[in-house]
């Protein structure tokens, strides 16, 4: 494979700092060297290398934003969003398995959590020695979270928990379950332990896109869990949601990392491939693609780069992110599939990276908010009228 | 312990070699920079000898300002200071005025061991590590594959074509770092952060006239392309006849 070179059409590495710099292509040197190596294997066989979590956690991978004293690095968003990118031009499993840790576990425990549930799992989970899982999706609850059946009861100083969850990036070797369940009416956070009786995670096998992550199902049967489980801080759906313009910003930046792994991946194939005595590059169709794949993409970098210095400066909004997630996506899903277009048959083998890539992009358009729900969001905020509601 | 790892900034291997204007020297412009492959062990060995018995890493580089992003680098995996002793022409000179420069500077720092990289891989003089320990009046090891520090002292392996040989030296020393003697580190998201909070300083150095100098530079000739003689076990025949008859190897 050859090195990999970032399409920068409009010099935005200018407008990053050293640091922000430093940080980008130390993860980009290890997706190159350790992941990208065995990710086609990892793909075919659909596993996750768990192996790696350690290293994912010395790069601080996980929780990148974190204050060091729950054990982060306490970085900016830029910079959190950089080691996204770089994460999913690895693959949209790769990068899955950092945001869920980061903004869907370690988020909630930090905003909701109490202080003793802060340093009890937020040091752990930064260094990879606790892995986490997000329990929002139901089997029959997807764009409306709100509907939710999983319900918690009073029962006497703890709660007894009861449903199921699906589609659970992690759920199977999570450590620690943030589970969103209705008590008395309200939508509420648990965090449940692996091994509580009652309490299991079966792997949702068959999929053909995140292959390489691990998908699950939560089932919990009357799970007695403490008083102390409870995260006190957070109440209604706009827990969860909180957690998910987290994830959301991540994807905003992700999903441009295979975007970008497909355009160099498709461009450097184009100059190489000869058809009719000249390379493919040379001809006008593929140049047409090119170019509109390449505005594209530097429409998304310019839109997440933005979003993060406002999120930096306080001043991003939920809606923001749906715009960024829902455009960003649709941007590398389209890369995706022209690229894959782009280059034949040779498109559809993993030996190239495309075809993973195309195959992700669709679990990564559809999870956290689809490209329809995202589009509703926006016209609502546009028009301060719900569609959905 | 006060360690001292010496650096250059060189191209990168992707960069193309052309001959600039001048027919002296090699045409810059589009170069991306990196730090030359075994300056990177050196640094890689200068932490591990801290982490070891203690002390302080300082790594020092001739070069440009610009040097300052290959310098950080080194910080983030866990060097304390760094050192740029600047100069925009570092293609002017030759490996005695480099040596004579890294030497005055590691005496001001009060150093008692300096890693350098085998070779830098753009120049290929192999020549400054040696000449460092010579103005230093330092022991030298060479191309070190194993290193054992302990107070005043150490054991070193070299790899030579009789086999490996072990060496004992007294420190002071130079030791120039060959592939093999440990496996660089990646900066951490922690290393990369803890960078502001260190220094790097730049200063001018007393800059000696080089006694040798480029008078002429020469891209190597294009290879000829190949030429396929057959497929399969039917060519062999042919592919002898053409390594006897034409490339004359066998």
């Amino acid at each position: 494979m050859q090195n990999f070179r970032q399409l920068d059409y409009l010099h935005l590495d200018d407008s990053l700092s050293d640091e922000e710099k430093m940080v980008r292509d130390t993860v980009r040197a290890w997706v190159s060297e350790r992941y990208l190596p065995i990710a086609m294997e990892h793909f075919e066989n659909g596993t996750f290398p768990m192996n790696l979590v350690p290293e994912l956690a010395e790069l601080g991978a996980f929780g990148p934003t974190t204050p060091p004293e729950y054990g982060g690095a306490g970085v900016n968003n830029v910079t959190a969003g950089l080691i996204y990118q770089e994460m999913e031009r690895g693959d949209s499993g790769l990068r899955s398995f950092v945001s869920v840790q980061g903004g869907l576990v370690m988020y909630p425990i930090f905003a909701y959590g109490s202080e003793a549930q802060k340093k009890r799992w937020l040091p752990k989970l930064a260094t990879g020695e606790a892995i986490g899982c997000f329990g929002l999706t139901e089997p029959d609850f997807g764009s409306n979270p709100g509907g939710m059946l999983t319900v918690a009861k009073k029962d006497g100083k703890g709660y007894v928990l009861n449903g199921r969850k699906m589609w659970i990036t992690n759920g199977t070797v999570a450590h620690v379950a943030v589970v969103w369940a209705r008590l008395e009416g309200k939508i509420r956070g648990f965090l449940v332990e692996k091994g509580t009786k009652g309490f299991t995670a079966p792997e949702q096998k068959h999929k053909w896109s995140l292959r390489a992550s691990i998908t699950s199902e939560l089932v919990l049967e009357d799970v007695h869990v403490g008083e102390d489980s409870l995260l006190p801080n957070g109440e209604g759906l706009k827990a969860p949601l909180g957690c998910l313009t987290q994830a959301r910003y991540g994807i905003t930046w992700g999903a441009l990392g295979a975007a970008l792994a497909c355009f160099d991946e498709g461009l450097q194939y184009a100059k190489q491939r000869i058809v009719f005595e000249k390379p493919l590059a040379n001809l006008q169709i593929p140049q047409q693609k090119l170019a509109n794949v390449a505005t594209q993409i530097s429409l998304g970098q310019l839109m997440a780069l933005h979003l993060g210095r406002l999120k930096d400066d306080g001043k991003l909004t939920p809606a923001m992110v749906s715009m960024g997630k829902r455009n960003n996506c649709q941007i590398a899903l389209d890369t995706a599939r022209i690229i894959r277009d782009l280059m034949g048959a040779n498109g559809i083998s993993l030996e190239y990276q495309v075809g993973r890539h195309m195959c992700n992009l669709e679990s990564v358009n559809t999870y956290e908010g689809t490209h329809d729900i995202h589009t509703l969001a926006i016209g609502q905020e546009l028009t301060g009228l719900s569609a959905f509601r | 312990m006060k360690i001292v790892a010496c650096i250059k900034r060189v191209p990168t291997t992707e960069a193309q070699a052309k001959i600039a204007g001048d027919g002296k020297s090699l045409d810059n412009a589009g170069w991306q920079y990196m730090a030359s492959f075994y300056d990177e062990i050196a640094v890689e060995q200068a932490i591990l000898t801290k982490e070891k018995l203690g002390g302080e890493v300082t790594v020092v580089t001739l070069g440009p300002s610009a040097a300052s992003k290959e310098v950080r680098e080194f910080l983030a995996r866990g060097a304390d200071t760094g050192v740029i002793l600047k100069d925009d022409h570092p293609s002017m000179r030759d490996p005695r005025a480099t040596a004579k420069a890294l030497a005055a500077k590691v005496k001001a720092l009060g150093a008692e061991v300096v890693f350098v990289g085998r070779v830098a891989t753009d120049r290929d003089h192999s020549a400054v590590g040696a000449m460092l320990a010579t103005y230093l009046g330092w022991a030298c090891v060479t191309e070190a594959i194993g290193l054992e520090l302990s107070a005043g002292k150490g054991v070193a392996k070299r790899e030579t074509e009789h086999g490996v040989e072990t060496v004992e030296f007294s420190l002071p020393a130079v030791i120039t770092c060959n592939k093999g003697l440990n496996e660089p580190r990646r900066a951490s998201l922690k290393g990369i952060m803890a960078v502001k909070s260190k220094t790097i300083a730049e200063e001018a150095f007393e800059n000696v006239a080089a006694q040798v100098t480029v008078s002429k530079v020469e891209l190597p000739p294009a290879r000829k392309a190949g030429r396929i003689v057959g497929e399969g076990a039917a060519a062999v025949p042919a592919l002898i006849e053409a390594l006897r008859g034409e490339a004359r190897i066998l």
